[in-house]
């Protein structure tokens, strides 16, 4: 497996034989659209659809959860009440907080064997592939069916060094105490709307700690189905990596088409100690009726480094701007944000970087395109704080527009407290160029093809980051995206 | 008949202006063509049309290759009956490496579900990479990106030794390589001479032609070829420049159309 130290370095040689190889192999693999749905009348619990305090209570109480968790999403739930909707960024007035389901409990258990999970699922996670890239290349494995994860599992020797990936509600039963001490401390339920509404009704999600030291050299994977309709799904994910500690976390996500709107509102905090290293790989590709309202944020300690790397191809509106708030000296941040809007959807994206310790150093590469009338926007929030002397922030967008319809648009924020820093701002917007096309064309490779091609070559800065198996399917989630668009 | 490709009357007209005037020429497979002519005079347009490029409108005349009327099929369905073009200005493909590419366009190519095995390709690709001396770096290299100009052209003629055409155009694949390399890319030329190949080489310099020793050569002047013949004449050129031969056919040149400059020339041999 290809194994990058750095984002954005580049991979010229190395094992590119073997690579190769394997590359193909699962390049020649058919992909369903994951658009197959399961009955739900097999579920251990459906909810009604709409949220009030009955409905909190009720799930606190199906999950046996401790006193103070009910607190926490009680007062979660007036914040949300009382926060209006967000004004800015994409178009939200479709989602209805009453037609949602906010808690589905497909299984009355976490089975740690594949055997142990409910056929049906198993199937549903079969056809994706879960459980043979588990076995091939994954340290660990955690998979959410609607509210529940159903399977969670990881690598024994990993669990000797005392690597925990568990999901939330088990953290929460196992590590009270520890939960306790980090759950709401990076994304307190005040930050916004949406943040509050998890706190309120959050279920599922993944808890991992890696202790002081440990390197997990190969990645732990959570992958989330959504499969009811007008589901919401409020997964609750908290990382510590603990001092000189490293691992690397990749979440996928799909769900089949409906009608009707579901929502996605997830809540992850990630907390790096000094000197750990932090990998959060995120490839959504919900279907185009899925709201995906996501807050995701990081703390970086002394000479820690967090990466977030964020696919969005996926989902109606997508409203995410993954954050590093860099509080040690020397700590650092690199995000690297892809989305790709086609017909009917927004992708509104982008980064915050907080620099609040000196020497710290900020990267944020963004990647957009949008085709057939579809939607990206990049807002992005730099900040570097008085004290934070040193800072170096590197902020890069480039934007690919398919044709008249679509549309991107750069929305950054600076703000600059102190006066010794490095700041670079670079903004492009392009289109594929006729030429290049042409020349693709020349070998005998046909027009729409060669746009996909192109595309995916101008999106390789994220897809080179990833594990081989993970950047082949993107590659192949994009070209079905492409295909038909040449008329 | 069908082995050959059959140029009739061609005009073309890019951005409103006429560039090919009636343009007639024949190249059977078998057969190597040198194109000569000023800096202007229509000789990459010529390989732009037929290659298809959108921007190059044919406004009259006829392609057939192979019987069949090209002009009205896509550049990629041009390519794939086995016409190739390799360009004078290779363009740079940011993030697809160079092997993706080409295995991509090999499998364009091949008939419906025909597999092409792994370890063929490669084997393939890394002899032809040898042959040309570029590193077997390149494979994995972004297509021609931060290629030097001579890499860039070496670069073109790997394409056209794993994509095997049956005829080749090749604009001024020779300027800008050094000594050696004019020699390593003509040798793979070559290498694909046969009943089976036929080839189209533009280009300024004898040179090339030393080793290509083609069969027949054009000179290519304001949109027309004004003279035929053998090898000789490429050496008279070289000797003489266009200028006498100009005089005798009495052609005028507009203004922006002459000879290879001085600079150029010293690329070419460079
Ligand atoms: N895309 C284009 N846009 C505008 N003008 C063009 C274009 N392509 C070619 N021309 C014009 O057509 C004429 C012929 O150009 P062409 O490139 O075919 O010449 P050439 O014979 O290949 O010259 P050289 O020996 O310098 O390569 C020139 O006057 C050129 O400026
Ligand atoms: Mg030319």
């Amino acid at each position: 497996m290809a194994e990058v130290t750095h984002l954005g370095e580049k991979r010229y040689k190395g094992a590119a034989v073997v690579e190769e190889a394997k590359e193909q192999a699962v390049f020649e693999r058919d992909y369903s659209k994951y658009d197959f749905k399961d009955p739900t009348d097999r579920y251990e619990y459906i909810g009604k659809p709409g949220l009030s305090r009955e409905v909190i209570e009720e799930i606190a109480h199906i999950k046996g959860e401790p006193k103070w968790m009910l607190e926490f999403r009680l007062r979660a739930y007036e914040i949300f009440l009382k926060k209006p909707m967000p004004t800015w960024g994409a178009d939200l007035s479709a989602i209805n907080f009453d037609e949602i389901i906010y808690y589905a409990r497909p299984t009355d258990r976490e089975a740690r064997s594949w055997d142990d999970v409910p056929d049906y699922i198993k199937r549903t996670f079969e056809k994706l592939g879960i459980p043979e890239a588990e076995r091939k290349f994954l340290a660990g494995v955690g998979a959410q069916y609607d509210s529940e994860v159903v399977y969670h599992n990881v690598r024994k020797d990993l669990e000797k060094k005392g690597v925990v990936f568990l999901s939330m509600d088990e953290g929460l039963k196992e590590f009270p105490d520890l939960v306790k001490e980090y759950f709401g401390t990076v994304i307190p339920p005040e930050d916004n709307k949406f943040a509050a509404l998890n706190s309120a009704v959050w279920s599922g999600g993944s808890f991992v700690y890696v202790p002081k030291g440990v390197h997990v050299e190969i990645p732990l994977q959570a992958y989330f189905r959504i499969n009811a309709a007008s589901m919401g799904q409020f997964e609750r994910t908290l990382i510590i990596a603990d001092e000189g500690s490293k691992v690397h976390y990749i979440e996928g996500c799909t769900a089949p088409v409906y009608s009707r709107e579901s929502l996605h509102s997830a809540v992850v905090e990630l907390i790096a100690k000094p000197g750990a290293h932090l990998r959060y790989t995120t490839l959504q590709n919900w279907s185009n009726d899925v709201y995906n309202l996501v807050t995701k944020r990081a703390v970086a300690y002394e000479e820690a480094t967090v990466e977030w790397v964020d696919a969005n191809i996926g989902s109606r509106v997508t409203m995410k701007y993954p954050s590093v708030y860099m509080i040690g000296r020397g700590a650092k941040a690199d995000i690297l944000s892809v989305a790709f809007a086609g017909k009917g959807q927004h992708q509104d994206t982008g980064a915050k970087l907080i620099h609040a310790a000196p020497y710290t150093t900020g990267t944020v590469t963004s990647k957009s395109v949008s085709k057939d009338g579809g939607r990206t926007s990049y807002r992005g929030w730099l900040k570097v704080a008085q004290g934070a002397h040193h800072a170096k922030a590197t902020v890069l967008c480039d934007a690919l527009l398919l044709d008249e319809h679509s549309r991107s648009d750069t929305y950054p924020y600076v703000e600059i407290d102190e006066d010794h820093v490095t700041v670079g701002h670079e903004a492009t917007v392009g289109k594929v160029g006729e030429d290049q096309i042409f020349y693709l064309q020349s070998r005998g490779i046909p027009e729409a093809e060669a746009l996909a091609m192109i595309v995916l070559g101008f999106m390789e800065p994220f897809t080179k980051t990833l594990p081989m198996e993970y950047a082949v399917e993107f590659n192949r989630l994009i070209q079905l995206e492409m295909e038909g668009s040449v008329g | 008949m069908t082995d050959r490709l059959e140029i009739r009357n061609l005009h073309v007209r890019v951005e409103e202006k006429e560039i090919l005037k009636g343009l007639d020429l024949i190249v059977q497979k078998g057969e190597i063509h040198a194109i000569m002519g000023p800096n202007g005079s229509g000789k990459s347009t010529l390989a732009f049309a037929l290659m298809g490029h959108p921007k190059y409108e044919v406004t009259e005349g006829e392609v057939l290759f192979k019987g069949e009327n090209i002009l009205e099929l896509e550049p990629d369905e041009r390519a794939r009956l086995g016409l190739f073009l390799a360009f004078q200005y290779p363009y740079e493909i940011d993030g697809v490496p160079l092997s993706r590419f080409l295995l991509q366009a090999i499998k364009a190519r091949r008939a419906n579900g025909e597999k092409l095995p792994f370890g063929e390709f490669r084997k393939r690709l890394l002899e032809n990479l040898k042959k040309l001396r570029l590193d077997e770096s390149f494979a994995t290299r972004y297509l021609n990106e931060g290629f030097s100009g001579g890499e860039k052209k070496r670069a073109e003629i790997l394409q056209m030794l794993m994509l095997r055409p049956e005829i080749a155009i090749l604009d001024e694949t020779d300027s800008g390589l050094d000594i050696d390399s004019v020699k390593i890319v003509a040798e793979a030329v070559n290498a694909l001479r046969g009943p089976d190949f036929g080839c189209l080489a533009i280009t300024h310099y004898q040179r090339i032609l030393n080793f290509l020793k083609p069969d027949y050569v054009h000179v290519m002047v304001d949109g027309r070829i004004v003279k035929s013949g053998g090898p000789e004449l490429a050496h008279e050129l070289e000797a003489q420049g266009y200028e006498p031969l100009l005089r005798e056919l009495g052609i005028e040149l507009e203004e922006g159309a002459q000879r290879p400059s001085k600079e150029e020339e010293k690329e070419g041999v460079a």
